[in-house]
């Protein structure tokens, strides 16, 4: 424990304690991504039962209430156990070398953000074996179908959101603090790498919305526990008030997961394009417009649940704007990589397929927005479409090419090049077998949620499944190839890629154990 | 970039940041919040299929005083840390923005039921009742009046009817409503936690002790008038939790104010405690100022509360 004088390790300490009782940003950086590894393959592993059992029309190997569970339990634990955690470890790791602080600024806090996530989801996880089964109303969590109609399980559910949106806050309050106090002398807001503003940006929105999260299923526990009628219409409430409750904390929610990506491109781009970010400060205001935004555009989640015809054109609106801040976003990467002198590897790759299959998301995204054709679309898998375009290809894509484009820095060995190319089209093609073939099948009015199928979506059905395997399985690839890199490889220098610029490419690599305890100065 | 030999200059004080060592509170506190919180989801779980509930209230128990004893462990090594020196001005004001954004989390966190009561209020109730363009759902139950607040709900077999709310009664009431009186409470002990930290930057520990103290009765007297209030609600006035929506929103907003209430006192509590020990230093007490900008936020919820909830 502490031992109450300012004696300084300078390395870690040896067996699983160092992990335990760890208060260094790079043991709690890893811990955090190695974790959020452990969820996306979990996530994805109940992934992959949906794709096997929507290969063939018919019901084939699970029975619909447990295919429930799965697309249930497969929103939440790739949402709140892979994406966001991915995210928390990769500012962990990199906001204080890119800021030039020594730490985070409460260590011992951050460790606790990140172990009360192992409760959490194996609270979550647990819940599959219990009687009466895991979730099984979707990750969005309707009443009443979370409430009245819900398995006994939906308690447990509903303390583990409440202490994941406890590590959440926790972890964007030290994020926050971080950025605003620890700053090397010189760093000015405006010449923050825009992957620390994203982040900033990002932090802002958890401590925001993630109280509201706590807030809807308070309610929930309420009404399931305790007699009250939030959303209940028997009892004056409304279930609709449910959904408002939720998208008002699920639509920034959204951004949470994509603005440290955003942040994540902006870095790699350049690099690669050996060329200075354009446009560096239209990026750091489209990132806080997007933020703006994302509090007043709730209700496009809602247009068939009916509302009034002025909300349905007021969230349709402020939703197409939304198009305008991303845009800018997107011509300043174009702009960037435009006369550079560009290299492919891998994380470039990975940060190119980024821009080109977000924007596709992007610009479904805008389809869904016109609430007329929405009536159409919602609730099809063209929504499915949508959302894992920006989602996979966007986040997962983005934390994958952070990882090579890293890993160099906190390992000290290069990653095997040939390989991570290889994992790079195998995901490529696998996410665009899997996903694209969805847009078809939601155009034509296949449903999602569903587990068995019309006779006509059955061709593009089996071909996603084919995609998803395909991708489900080239992960343990990336598996490999990190273990490999970890394990040793050609070492790596200090400034790995040639075009980086930035305070954590002047440390040596690997970055060492405690790094800035002097502040460096930033010119 | 070399390790550091010499001490940083930040904002003209030379001293590098505290970072400490490793610590065993994080994993204690995260091992005692899963138990506390599995522990209370299978009580509940338990208590609605009619079964033995003693097996997970020890377990939610045992978790709370796990995480009870490893915050109050980890709260005293953060004052002895400050008492040795250890963190310099650089790590307090990580502490001030720490506080700044916990309370904002807090406002958002009251902000969900606040928004919940406004839709209620005006747009839910009134659509049942029949009006506007979604005002088709008063088919559900026809001839269902909607005013606030709603003393008959649509289906009163399924959620009792109360028989009175908690509403305003008029100035000829005024003496014997307890919110006003709850009221008038909260707001002087704002006044007084702001003269006990006057008292403090001042070097007055007296006046500290006597200010702080005040403010902590005032604070526990709420909380008994509080409980007088529920008690009424229920055994006079037939309002509660299963009273529909009124009784939802009013004892869901009532009642995690009453519960920050009492966590902002025993916050001011333990200040007090720490005063009579001498902690504070006129220029040195961020623990006094957290604990008293969380009662200043439990105040301005309160007055919210007051007109929304109550007045209104």
């Amino acid at each position: 424990m502490a031992t109450g004088h300012a004696e300084h390790h300078h390395g870690p300490a040896t067996g699983f304690t160092r992990w335990l009782y760890t208060t260094n940003h790079k043991d709690i950086g890893s811990m955090y991504l190695w974790f959020s590894f452990a969820m996306f393959l979990l996530g994805g592993v109940f992934a992959l039962v949906i794709r096997a059992e929507l290969f063939q029309p018919g019901l084939q190997f699970v029975d619909p209430n447990f295919f429930n569970q799965m697309t249930t339990m497969h929103g939440l634990v790739m949402v709140f156990g892979a994406v966001m955690p991915a995210f928390v470890g990769l500012a962990n790791w990199m906001i204080p070398m890119m800021i030039g602080a020594p730490d985070m600024a409460l260590p011992r806090m951050n460790n606790w953000s990140f172990w009360i996530l192992p409760f959490a989801f194996t609270m979550l996880a647990s819940t599959l074996f219990m009687e009466g089964g895991a979730p099984n109303f979707g990750w969005t969590f309707y009443a009443p179908l979370s409430t009245t109609y819900a398995p006994a399980s939906v308690t447990f559910f509903i303390f583990a959101v409440h202490i994941m949106g406890a590590s959440s806050i926790m972890g964007s309050i030290n994020i926050i603090a971080t950025i605003q106090n620890l700053r090397a002398p010189g760093m000015t807001y405006m010449k923050m790498p825009l992957f620390v503003w994203t982040w900033l940006i990002t932090a802002y929105l958890l401590i925001a919305v993630m109280p509201v999260l706590a807030g809807v299923v308070t309610m929930m526990l309420f009404d399931i526990h305790f007699g009250t009628s939030f959303f209940s219409a028997a009892g004056g409430g409304d279930p609709v008030l449910f959904q408002h409750v939720f998208w008002f904390f699920g639509h920034p929610e959204v951004y949470i997961m994509i603005l440290p990506a955003f942040g994540v491109v902006s870095e790699i781009i350049p690099t690669f394009s050996r060329k200075k970010l354009f446009g560096y400060d239209s990026m750091v205001y489209a990132t806080s417009s997007i933020a703006f935004l994302s509090f007043i555009v709730w209700a496009h989640h809602m247009f068939t649940t009916g509302m009034p015809l002025a909300g349905e054109l007021f969230f349709m609106y402020a939703t197409m704007l939304i198009a305008v801040p991303t845009g800018v976003k997107v011509f300043n990467w174009i702009t960037t990589m435009f006369r550079g002198s560009i290299s492919f590897e891998t994380p470039m790759l990975f940060a190119i397929a980024f821009v080109v299959l977000f924007t596709c998301g992007g610009f479904t995204g805008l389809m869904l927005a016109i609430a007329p054709a929405d009536f159409q679309y919602h609730d099809t898998y063209f929504v499915v479409a949508h959302f894992h375009y920006v989602l996979v290809p966007g986040a997962v894509f983005s934390i994958m090419a952070a990882a090579y484009y890293w890993l160099p820095k906190w390992t000290g060995n290069m990653y095997d090049e040939t390989l991570g190319k290889v994992h790079f089209w195998l995901s490529f093609v696998g996410i665009n077998v899997l996903f694209f073939p969805q847009h078809f099948l939601g155009l034509s009015g296949m449903p999602r949620r569903i587990p068995d199928y019309a006779l006509q979506f059955a061709d593009f059905n089996m071909i996603s499944s084919v995609g998803a395997f395909l991708f489900g399985f080239s992960q343990l690839l990336f598996m490999f190839i990190v273990l490999k890199t970890v394990m040793g490889g050609k070492k790596a220098t200090a400034q790995v890629w040639e075009g980086a610029e930035g305070l954590e490419w002047t440390l040596p690599s690997p970055a060492p154990y405690h790094t800035f305890s002097t502040p460096p100065t930033v010119k | 970039m070399a390790t550091p030999t010499k001490p940083s200059n930040v904002n003209g004080v030379d001293q590098p940041y505290y970072v400490p060592d490793q610590s065993k509170f994080p994993a204690l506190a995260s091992l005692g919040m899963g138990l506390m919180v599995f522990g209370l989801g299978s009580m509940l779980n338990d208590m609605k299929a009619d079964v033995s509930s003693t097996v997970s209230s020890m377990m939610a128990v045992l978790g709370f005083a796990v995480l009870g004893t490893v915050l109050f462990n980890w709260f005293a090594t953060q004052i002895r840390e400050n008492h040795e020196g250890l963190p310099g001005p650089q790590l307090k004001r990580s502490y001030v923005l720490g506080m700044y954004w916990f309370i904002f989390s807090e406002v958002m966190f009251f902000a969900a039921f606040f928004g919940s009561l406004y839709y209620v209020r005006n747009f839910s109730v009134p659509w049942l009742a029949g009006e506007g363009d979604k005002g088709v759902s008063n088919m559900l139950w026809e001839g269902f009046q909607g005013s606030w607040p709603v003393i008959s709900n649509p289906n009163p077999t399924l959620f009792t009817n109360p028989n009175e709310s908690m509403a305003w009664r008029g100035f000829g009431e005024a003496l014997h409503y307890l919110p006003l009186w709850n009221t008038i409470l909260l707001l002087s002990s704002s006044v007084t936690v702001h003269i006990a930290h006057t008292a403090l930057k001042s070097g007055n520990r007296k006046q500290l002790i006597g200010w702080l103290g005040a403010t902590v009765l005032l604070g526990i007297v709420f909380l008994f008038l509080q409980v007088e209030e529920y008690a009424e609600a229920y055994s006079e006035l037939g309002l509660t939790l299963n009273s529909g929506i009124y009784g939802s929103t009013f004892f869901l907003l009532t009642g995690f104010h009453g519960f920050h209430v009492t966590l902002g006192a025993f916050m001011l509590g333990v200040m007090w405690f720490r005063a009579l020990r001498g902690h504070f230093k006129p220029e040195d007490h961020f623990g006094f100022e957290a604990a008293s900008w969380y009662w200043h936020f439990v105040d301005v919820v309160w007055v919210g509360l007051f007109c929304f909830v109550y007045l209104l």
